[in-house]
């Protein structure tokens, strides 16, 4: 095995979804002879041609509602947008029509599309090129929202979306596009809707999803040394939400803190939250708690590392889990 | 590829005309090169025109009955919306908005089926598949964009499909419409944009949508073809996007087609007309009825008696008269549908929301 990094397990999963399937073609901008700013398609063009591939006028509207028009008719896109706040745009498309249109059609109309989102911060961008916007998506029923946070999930998730019937938004943590795992591709990893434990414990669990693993594993690593043996469960998927992973977990160590990125208020992390307190109260040794970053813009990089939440944040909270009752 | 200078994309100084007010031949430079539509197709004009009037009459009534929740009416500019239909072929697809029921009805979609969305049953009542018909889209503009993916997947798959997208004056302002026309052209994409100018986007006039000198003039910005045509005149409308059909389909890429027509009717049943419009603006365009127009043509031309003038009429009774009867007695959605195509299967959430409604409702029996 040979380690292979985020952004190259993708650009391999993107490579083989061409391969595999004519129908499937990728476009956005920058994505062609270029290879996208964070070249991620890397050499796709040069493989596959300009059909396959292929640069688009600047205009993320446009990309997502001709990605629309081409599901329509048989084909199943993979649209880059190039960073979270740039999907701006194209908000309406996707709420309006990405969203509904199996619905509104009752299943004439499906639409098999992926819209990829290198999304979140931690790389020192200025404004507009770190936002936690899968907030906006997972409250839009019809989209499926997934995260990778290991570079094999990376490729599989990224090949079942590609395959999906259903429209998802495939949201890239983009400091991780350069973390290296040691994976033989194509890498099978399990479903949509699967939950995964990444570290078993039996004192507390933290859930956290995309750019907040890796940290949440770090935080489990140093609690060790103040006697405390954290889960990690990996949501993988936040739609579809995999309750019984997550509860079965929560059952199991009576305490949990919800680890995010993206600010707290009114999102993903406040619904686990509250799904983990409607589900699990009666074994719940503590509150359930929120670790995520602070409800202000995304701070520019000299002050992103106060805003994003870290392992002494992390471990802080996870103190306050009333452990004086044990 | 030669390139386009720009002036031969621009539009003609007036909208072309095959037939003017009265039903008479237009003067020749008038035309702008279109070709006459043969007898049978004007005829088939004729039967649509008033047949699709009939239908915008009949749903209009059905709002005032409390049968319908709302109608966009396109009274006043059916030749645009009948046009624009028959100048296509079956295989073509349509991507139409809340006020283009008549090219519905005209496309051969059950009347019934078209009504669906603004009975308030479902959000689309026909299979968009069978009838190569987008459902009607309500955001302005943002079906433009499908079009365009449409027609260009087409082109990939070597298909000879056209897409053509309808649009309205006021979507001429909107985001959409400009990035779906960029990418038609860049990708030279088989698509027909067909803005039907009816002067007013609810309220507001032209003038407040835009200091162009007409909407066909945009076409030039985006390196297509801009065509200005009488949108009452069903003939020039036929016959221009027949001409933008060709031209697509043998991959001349996109146009821009600005049919000026005339909105007769309020916005909706809740819109007050006579709050933003004087009374001899409607009378002045009245007096250019599409339906008169062609009428009166296919009567000089000894193409229509009175006995078919008779017989398309009781056609029309009857479709109104079978929407009518018919429609209520659409069966009512079941409310497990909310649940049925969110996902093409539903997640474990949904599931449990759709059992919490099955328990309530089984309460209610």
């Amino acid at each position: 095995m040979a380690p292979v990094s985020m952004a190259q397990a993708i650009n391999a999963a993107l490579a083989d979804a061409l391969a595999d399937d004519d129908r499937v073609v990728v476009f956005g901008e920058d994505v062609g002879a270029l290879g996208g700013v964070f070249r991620v398609t890397d050499g796709l063009t040069a493989k596959f041609g300009e059909d396959r591939c292929f640069d688009t006028p600047l205009a993320e509207s446009g990309i997502v509602g001709m990605a629309v028009g081409m599901a329509m008719n048989g084909m199943r896109p993979v649209v880059e947008m190039q960073f979270d706040a740039f999907a701006y745009p194209a908000f309406e498309q996707i709420a309006s029509h990405v969203a509904k249109m199996r619905n509104r059609t009752r299943g004439a109309l499906p639409l098999p599309m992926v819209i990829r989102v290198p999304y979140a911060g931690g790389i020192g961008g200025v404004e507009h090129h770190c936002d936690s916007s899968e907030g906006y998506y997972a409250h839009t029923p019809g989209l499926t929202v997934v995260t990778p946070a290991t570079v094999a999930d990376a490729y599989g998730l990224l090949r079942e979306a590609i395959a999906s019937p259903d429209p998802v938004v495939f949201m890239e943590p983009k400091k991780l596009y350069w973390a290296k795992e040691e994976v033989t591709l194509p890498a099978r990893t399990a479903p949509f809707g699967r939950a995964e434990v990444r570290r078993t414990g039996t004192d507390a669990t933290l859930v956290a999803y995309g750019p907040a693993v890796p940290v949440a594993m770090e935080a489990a690593a140093e609690a060790v040394a103040e006697g405390w043996d954290l889960e990690v469960v990996d949501l993988r998927t936040i739609v579809p939400f995999d309750d019984d992973t997550v509860m079965a977990s929560v059952a199991r160590t009576g305490r949990a803190v919800v680890v995010a990125e993206a600010q707290g208020f009114a999102g993903v992390a406040s619904e686990i939250a509250a799904r983990i307190s409607e589900r699990c109260f009666h074994v719940l040794e503590a509150p359930v708690r929120r670790v995520t970053g602070f409800d202000v813009p995304y701070p520019p990089p000299k002050l992103e590392h106060h805003h994003l939440p870290g392992v002494e944040r992390v471990l802080d909270t996870v103190a306050t889990l009333q452990w004086e009752d044990r | 590829m030669t390139t386009r200078s720009g002036i031969d994309l621009l539009p003609t100084s007036r909208p072309l005309q095959l037939l003017d007010k009265r039903g008479r031949r237009a003067p020749k430079t008038r035309g702008g090169g279109l070709a006459m539509p043969d007898d049978e197709t004007l005829l088939a004009a004729y039967r649509a025109l008033v047949v699709g009037r009939r239908f915008d009459r009949q749903a209009t009534n059905l709002v005032k009955q409390g049968r319908l929740a709302v109608y966009p009416s396109s009274h006043g500019q059916e030749a645009s919306e009948v046009g624009a239909v028959l100048a296509l072929r079956p295989t073509d697809w349509l991507f139409p908005t809340y006020r283009d029921s008549v090219a519905l009805v005209t496309r051969g979609i059950d009347p019934v089926e078209v009504l669906t969305l603004l009975r308030g049953d479902w959000h689309s009542g026909y299979d968009p598949v069978a009838h190569r018909t987008a459902p009607q889209c309500t955001p302005l503009a943002t079906q433009a964009p499908h079009a365009v993916g449409f027609a260009h997947a087409a082109r990939l798959k070597g298909e000879d499909t056209v897409a053509l997208a309808f649009l309205g004056d006021g979507a001429t302002s909107e985001g959409d419409f400009h990035e779906a026309l960029n990418f038609a052209a860049v990708f030279r994409a088989p698509v027909v944009f067909f803005v039907q100018n009816n002067q007013y986007a609810i309220s507001v006039p032209l003038a407040r949508q835009t200091a162009a000198p007409s909407l066909a003039h945009k076409a030039v910005g985006y390196g297509m073809p801009g065509v200005g045509v009488d949108g009452n005149d069903v003939a020039a409308v036929i016959a221009a996007v027949a001409q933008a059909a060709d031209r697509a389909r043998s991959g001349g890429g996109p146009t821009l087609i600005e049919a000026h027509t005339y909105r007769m009717d309020a916005h909706t049943n809740a819109d007050d007309a006579t709050r933003y419009r004087t009374d001899e603006e409607v009378a002045a365009w009245r007096d250019r009825d599409p339906v008169d127009r062609i009428t009166a043509h296919l009567r000089g031309a000894g193409l229509l008696d009175d006995a078919r003038v008779g017989a398309v009429a009781a056609e029309a009774e009857r479709v109104a008269a079978d929407l009518r009867e018919r429609l209520p007695e659409q069966t009512p959605p079941d409310p497990a549908e909310l649940f049925a195509h969110v996902y093409s299967s539903p997640t474990p959430q949904l599931r449990e929301q759709a059992d919490l409604l099955r328990a309530e409702l089984a309460e209610e029996v």
